[in-house]
């Protein structure tokens, strides 16, 4: 497990410094939405899901997610550079992208939004007597935990029970807006327990503190003890999307414990615990980084949409 | 008392009504009935619907003879919408009741955005039906009595129907169900227990297509829903006092608009009211209006005109909501104004 988490973080970050090479080159419409310093928890998540049974609706800043969870880095490529081959055929972009006849949703920009259709998926597993087994899970930033969205959605799964983890990345500020402006109670786990939910804290810098609490907490909801949220402290290295320098953020707060970069965190932890070597490790990053060139090459070359033979439909059945 | 609450005491004559058997809120409930013994991927999610059976009582009994596919939901329109979109991705057929249409504005966000959006982005369709009751009723005040349809026709991907006779209220709902996309199925409170019919007919239409209700050939009135009633009442007293045939077009389904209906009684009329129970600023009627304009100008003898609700909240008191919505009397004026050309 350590191993792929690990890997899958490390394909994130290779992957999305690539894209923002990428678009200070010019090369990528539209904006770049990292996930630099995030990808622990949210590698940690997906690799606890299987693709086929679980579902899984990643947000923006989560890419290890995605990979941990089986996502192709193609998909990912194709879907920033507008290949109509992409799961998205550039009618979306970015991190906008999913496959969700395989159980991946496709976010809409609006946040908290996937919180209840992630519940009203399980609850069709439910109906259809297939739940057994099975978890849902979301990732939200501590400013989306202000939506209604997010408090229908979230009341609403533990109203019926079901086997939803809702991820918090609370990296501090939502775009510019620090925590302070954003809620007022003590803590964001609070409200996990205003909705009977369980809450689970986690330092989200600590690559082995993300394995041990996120494999507890899906293990907790597949083992039928209803939703759970997990809330992540960190901090995004990075700015809102590669046009924001984050220059907002305190230096003091990214000279602090939670401006760690737990990529580096968990490069070390995983050499400490013997769970691979150095040279293990630069050969993945190697190999990564010749695998991520290869599918950004491709997907360079591959063809654009066309607006004269696009099928400009949004219904699958028009009636007239 | 004046012409308007003429128009609503006549609306609600219970004597002609007693003699029928089903009702239109009654065609929805048998409609959902059919849905679940029919078809397993269908489940009704709302508020108060489960043994209550509804604020309406449009799921009277269901719960019980479907235990675990008719569930009470959270007052948490938002959580509905998304919870049956995240269930039709995963294969179902939910029918969501909003208690009242007017409350769907808190579930917009996911209807326009994750459910209209879905399929063009993705390639996955998501088969949602989302009931709104719609529309005014006396003393329902400005929160309880909107018709939301031309908000939801303004999006890409969303199918709104506005079944305005018994058979439609069932076939319709029927139909939006097993409709691949989501069908914003706008279903008019006004008409729940007053408008009764001895049996359930098909006719065979499908959702789209419009229906001639009242033929006729010196004018056009273009409508759905409740007004379809209005308009009928209409163009019965234009032809009793001034012998002028109408044409009444109820249109059925909003969006898309059966626009070959629309024009081929333009052509036969060269006149053409567009009406609407809704507020008057853009809608469904402008829309009607721009494209006969657009597509059919060669076709019109006067100015396409429309009518529509005062551009004010739905207000509460008979007296001012029977004079908000169009009503016989006022279709009437619009429509001799349109016959003087």
């Amino acid at each position: 497990m350590a191993r792929k988490v690990f890997r899958a973080m490390l394909e994130a970050r290779i992957l999305e410094m690539k894209l923002s090479s990428l678009y200070k080159a010019g090369k990528i419409v539209g904006g770049v939405y990292l996930g630099k310093g995030q990808e622990a928890v949210s590698a940690a998540l997906g690799a606890q899901l299987t693709m086929g049974r679980d579902l899984f609706a990643p947000l923006i800043r989560d890419q290890g997610g995605r990979t941990a969870f089986g996502e192709e880095v193609i998909d990912c490529a194709r879907t920033y550079l507008g290949s109509v081959l992409g799961p998205m055929r550039g009618r979306d972009g970015n991190i906008h992208r999913g496959r969700p006849s395989q159980g991946m949703f496709a976010m809409i920009s609006h946040l908290g939004a996937a919180v209840p259709v992630v519940a009203g998926a399980l609850l069709a597993r439910r109906l259809k007597g297939e739940l057994a087994g099975v978890v849902g899970a979301t990732c939200i930033g501590d400013g989306a935990t202000s939506t209604g969205a997010f408090h229908e959605g979230l009341n609403t799964a533990a109203v019926e029970r079901l086997p939803l983890v809702v991820v918090v990345a609370n990296n501090q500020f939502a775009y510019s807006t620090p925590n302070d402006r954003q809620f007022a109670c003590a803590d964001l786990l609070d409200r996990a327990k205003g909705y009977g939910v369980e809450g689970h804290d986690l330092d989200g810098t600590d690559f082995l503190q993300c394995l041990r609490v996120l494999a507890a907490a899906v293990g907790r909801a597949r083992d039928g003890h209803g939703p759970q949220m997990v809330v992540a402290r960190l901090l995004r290295l990075t700015g809102h999307g590669e046009h924001d320098d984050g220059s907002y953020v305190p230096d003091t707060l990214r000279a602090g414990h939670l401006g760690r970069d737990c990529m580096e965190v968990a490069a070390a932890q995983m050499i400490e615990t013997g769970y691979a070597t150095a040279d293990e490790i630069e050969a993945w990053r190697e190999e990564t980084g010749e695998r991520v060139q290869a599918a950004l090459a491709a997907a360079q070359q591959d063809p654009k949409p066309d607006p004269w033979t696009e099928v400009w439909q949004a219904c699958s059945k028009p009636l007239i | 008392m004046d012409g308007g609450l003429a128009g609503l005491f006549e609306a609600f004559d219970l004597n002609t009504a007693q003699s029928m058997s089903i009702t239109y809120v009654d065609a929805i409930l048998q409609a959902q009935e059919t849905l679940l013994r029919e078809d397993p991927r269908v489940f009704l999610y709302g508020q108060d619907i489960s043994r209550f059976g509804g604020a309406f009582k449009a799921t009277k009994g269901l719960a019980e003879a479907f235990p675990g596919r008719v569930l009470d939901s959270p007052i948490s329109e938002d959580a509905m919408a998304g919870v049956a979109i995240g269930a039709a991705i995963e294969g179902m057929r939910p029918i969501v009741e909003m208690q009242f249409a007017d409350f769907s504005s808190i579930a917009f966000n996911q209807l326009v955005n994750h459910a209209g959006t879905h399929f063009y982005r993705t390639g996955v369709p998501v088969p949602i039906t989302i009931r709104l009751p719609s529309g005014g009723t006396p003393g329902s005040g400005p929160f309880h009595s909107q018709s939301m349809e031309a908000i939801y026709a303004h999006y890409p991907g969303l199918v709104v129907v506005t079944p305005a006779t018994v058979s439609d209220a069932y076939h319709m709902l029927i139909q939006a169900v097993a409709h691949d996309d989501p069908v914003i199925y706008c279903e008019h409170k006004f008409l729940y227990r007053w408008l009764k019919s001895p049996s359930i007919q098909d006719d065979g239409l499908s959702l789209g297509q419009a229906r001639i209700t009242r033929p006729g050939k010196h004018a056009t009135i273009v409508t759905y829903s409740a007004m379809v009633h209005e308009a009928v009442r209409a163009a019965d007293r234009l032809k009793s006092e001034s012998g002028w045939e109408i044409e009444v077009v109820d249109l059925r389904t909003v969006k898309p608009i059966d626009m070959d209906t629309v024009l081929a009684s333009v052509a036969r009329t060269g006149r053409l009211l567009a009406l609407g129970e809704a507020f008057p600023w853009g809608g469904v009627t402008a829309e009607i209006v721009a494209r006969v304009a657009g597509e059919g100008f060669h076709l019109l003898d006067a100015p396409p005109s429309r009518l529509n609700s005062r551009d004010t909240p739905v207000p509460y008191h008979p007296n001012l909501w029977a004079a908000h919505r169009p009503t016989p009397e006022t279709i009437c004026l619009a429509m001799r104004e349109l016959l003087s050309f």
